[in-house]
């Protein structure tokens, strides 16, 4: 089993988004960064899937030279090795994105041999342009199913499944396939000390792609208007139940 | 000439479809709807659109989204349509997307406004909601998605004519396809459908801390949520998460306990008709998102809460 886990840096929010002045990114001075969520979730797959079958397991971002910090924060849950196509901070569109995640993978392939399964996210926590996978996908000439949420490798296949109006969808594609995954699919786990001395010391590439002009240009951030309320305060600790009960009486739902 | 891919569920066009038929309207001239696949006619009759086309194959019987973006280019090349719209929903987008891929094209996911020119000016969420982007599309052909719930749908009514077509599947198109289906679990409220949910953040401390909030829940016939703190904690299963990597939820309450209110859970409680937080923390980010708010211990106010229901029911 040879896998492949495509991530993206993308900052922690938390409680408000504060915009750059130039309206072109998220202020992120006081902010910490992670894997995005749904990738988390492939990162940890990709480590499942080679400790259950042996072989290699491989983490690429497209992304600033910070980005350095997710590779590694995938490496000390037990990824193999990185590919870095380090960027200078300019927003990448889906089609540039997928295009230089196409040359990477053909790269490392000619030299490595194939990747079984290419795993992306189903969508980034951020820009969410639901399309990096299937574009990588179709430009390889390999099958891919979306929004995954199981998976199982069984031989030459992998049986998936996708949460469809609470149910599940299944599907079964040969490999080499692309998978785009979302969170739930597992629940991924805390690097170790020892987890993260090893990282620092796992090879790391490092590359540096030409960025095509945008199709999807971004012109400008906006913060949407009107959601800051005050709450009305009901009361302070427990003496408040009776007030609390009052208001679900009078929306119709304390039955 | 625009076309709109509707999706469609037991013969009935879904919502989000009628509102990508208002973002088309949007941008001026003829549109034309696209229905794939068994129930497609049915839907069709309710497609308020000079021409429905409908692709009727027996392959068509699972749902094969490298199949239906086959469609989607041909009946678009037949057209010639300048511009492509589908549902922000899961099927919908994974074929449009591979529609724009084969079309050599770019595609701007989760559209709430567009205005039409060259290059087209769009409007789009990010982080689920949270925030907007205002964008140029420099494309031949704009291939767009609606964000759910964000614009008036147009209204239902009887298409001008249905022209229903066999499409020509090739065998590669029908590897991805949906083999099996395993049913929805039976009995419970899921948190889509809840009227009352009932969901405790990192302020629960433990999973055994989810008593007060499962008790209040099972009082109230409502769904009992968390936030992504809660999973990430192995506290409960992901099921249970609301945000934008989790469950959307649109009850007529969300009482909100021990949550912080970061931006990635409220983007998935933005359909709740009212927020009521119990929190310790006066100053919480989930204070200025809601309605209603109690500043206290959760294991103090939930207990007297469901006492107090109790009480009053005899």
């Amino acid at each position: 089993m040879k896998a492949l886990v495509c991530v993206k840096r993308v900052p922690m929010t938390g409680g408000r988004i504060v915009l750059t002045e130039d309206e072109q990114a998220i202020e992120t001075k006081h902010l910490g960064f992670a894997i995005s969520p749904h990738e988390e979730c492939g990162v940890e797959e990709a480590v499942r899937l080679v400790e259950q079958h042996g072989g290699e397991s491989v983490v690429l971002t497209l992304g600033v030279a910070e980005a350095e910090e997710q590779l590694r924060d995938a490496m000390a849950i037990g990824i193999d090795r990185g590919l870095h196509l380090v960027t200078d901070g300019e927003e990448w569109d889906p089609e540039a994105t997928a295009g230089a995640i196409v040359e990477a993978i053909r790269a490392d392939e000619a030299a490595s041999g194939p990747f079984d399964i290419v795993f992306f996210g189903n969508e980034s926590a951020d820009s969410g342009g639901f399309q990096v996978g299937l574009r990588v996908a179709h430009a390889l000439g390999r099958p891919c199913a979306t929004g995954l949420k199981s998976l199982v490798v069984d031989g030459a296949a992998v049986r998936c499944e996708q949460e469809v109006g609470g149910g599940r969808d299944v599907y079964e594609l040969p490999l080499p396939a692309v998978l785009t995954v979302l969170e739930g699919l597992n629940l991924p786990r805390y690097p170790s000390v020892p987890g993260r001395m090893r990282a620092g010391r796992k090879p790391l590439e490092a590359t540096t792609p030409a960025r095509p002009d945008s199709r999807l240009e971004l012109v400008r951030l906006v913060v949407p208007a009107g959601d800051a309320k005050q709450a009305e305060i009901l009361g302070r600790g427990p003496e408040a139940a009776a007030a609390v009960v009052d208001l679900l009486e009078q929306i119709g739902v304390a039955l | 000439m625009n076309l709109v891919l509707v999706d469609h569920a037991d013969g009935v066009a879904t919502d989000v479809s009628l509102q990508a038929l208002a973002l088309a309207a949007a941008l001026g001239g003829e549109t034309h709807a696209l229905l794939i696949g068994p129930g497609g006619a049915a839907a069709a009759q309710n497609v308020s659109v000079p021409v429905v086309h409908v692709a009727e194959h027996e392959a068509l019987d699972a749902f094969a989204p490298d199949a239906w973006a086959a469609i989607v280019c041909g009946v678009a090349d037949r057209v010639g349509a300048t511009a492509i719209v589908a549902p922000g929903t899961g099927p919908a987008t994974d074929a449009i997307a591979r529609a724009a891929v084969r079309l050599g094209e770019p595609l701007a996911a989760n559209c709430v406004a567009v205005t039409p020119g060259d290059p087209l000016l769009l409007t789009r969420v990010r982080w689920g909601g949270s925030l907007l982007e205002e964008a140029r599309l420099h494309a031949g052909r704009a291939v767009l998605t609606v964000a759910p719930h964000s614009i008036a749908a147009v209204e239902p009514g009887p298409p001008g004519s249905i022209e229903a077509f066999t499409p020509e599947l090739a065998d590669n198109d029908l590897v991805v396809r949906v083999r099996d289906r395993v049913a929805p679990p039976a009995g419970g409220v899921s948190l889509a459908d809840a009227k009352v949910v009932v969901t405790g953040g990192r302020g629960v401390g433990s999973a055994e801390g989810f008593a007060p909030v499962e008790e209040l829940a099972a009082l109230l016939g409502g769904a009992v949520g968390c936030s992504r703190a809660v999973t990430m904690s192995g506290w409960r299963p992901h099921t249970d998460q609301v945000g934008q990597t989790g469950n959307k939820i649109a009850p007529e309450i969300y009482i909100a306990c021990g949550v912080s209110g970061a931006t990635q859970h409220i983007a998935g409680a933005k359909g709740a008709k009212r927020i009521l937080a119990v929190n310790t923390d006066p100053e919480a980010p989930i204070m200025s998102v809601a309605d209603y708010a109690v500043v206290g211990d959760l294991h103090e106010v939930l207990p007297a809460v469901s006492a107090e229901l109790r009480r009053r029911r005899g």
